[in-house]
């Protein structure tokens, strides 16, 4: 079905960009440490992806990929990574978030398990920043109603 | 006298100093020219090419100071921006004429320019 505002050359280059923008994401979420970036800058660079979807495309079109329950589950996913960690590293005689006392259940030494978690928090925090862009931009667009397919 | 390493110096500034022209034709034609499709194509083109150019030359000085892999792996970097720019810059510009189309925005004519 082709709509008034559908365009072809912002279809497919927009059909190229997207998975190098979302390479690009995680790029910058893996790299956090390095590098500026991090778990909130790569989950912004990833909801624009999606974000950059329902442009192009419609509403429709995004949400056979990534519906609403899921986007609502990934929300509580990354917290409850973040807090799953935290509270771990309670139950092993630190306190909250201090990851080097990880090192108990994962066989490597202090310093390596000290960046391990600091990348596990750097995911959590990058799936619940992606996943609220996402439903903050449709909630707006939509006025909550979530059906239009022209925004 | 004249050996490598002037030319290749010389090579980046000029292409450097090109891509900085390019970049000024751009700015000069959104601020003074009249309407917004006018505009556009001035960005559009300009900024394209002008960071395409510097970006270049950015390449070229970084293997010439040093070739090592790691600079290589920056160059490949920088090559994924050029690639990025020239994709996503021309797209842009061509929906947002679409946009102004659509909206309505109504391009100027020769009549117009004379008064």
């Amino acid at each position: 079905m082709i709509r008034l505002y559908d365009d072809l050359i912002i279809q497919t280059v927009c059909r190229i960009m997207i998975p190098l923008i979302q390479l690009f994401a995680f790029y910058v979420i893996a790299h956090g440490h390095y590098s500026p970036g991090g778990g909130f800058q790569g989950g912004c660079i990833l909801g624009a992806s999606f974000i950059l979807m329902v442009i192009a495309y419609d509403i429709n079109w995004m949400k056979r990929r990534f519906s609403e329950k899921k986007n609502i589950l990934l929300i509580a996913l990354g917290v409850l990574i973040y807090a799953l960690v935290g509270v771990l590293c309670i139950l092993l005689g630190a306190e909250y978030l201090n990851y080097g006392i990880l090192h108990k259940i994962i066989p490597t030494d202090s310093v390596k398990v000290r960046a391990l978690g600091t990348l596990i928090i750097e995911i959590g925090v990058g799936i619940t920043v992606m996943a609220v862009m996402v439903s903050i931009f449709l909630n707006l667009t939509t006025l909550g109603k979530h059906e239009k397919g022209e925004v | 006298m004249i050996d490598l390493d002037f030319i290749i110096n010389l090579f980046i500034i000029i292409i450097v100093v090109i891509g900085l022209f390019f970049f000024f034709t751009a700015t000069v034609g959104l601020l003074r020219f009249p309407d917004f499709y006018c505009k556009l194509q001035a960005t559009g083109k300009g900024d394209t090419l002008g960071a395409v150019l510097v970006l270049l030359g950015v390449v070229v000085y970084i293997l010439k100071e040093d070739f090592s892999f790691s600079t290589i792996l920056v160059s490949i970097k920088i090559f994924f921006i050029i690639f990025f720019i020239f994709l996503a810059n021309p797209t842009a510009t061509h929906a947002l004429t679409k946009a102004g189309l659509d909206s309505g925005v109504i391009p100027i004519k020769k009549e117009d320019l004379k008064k």
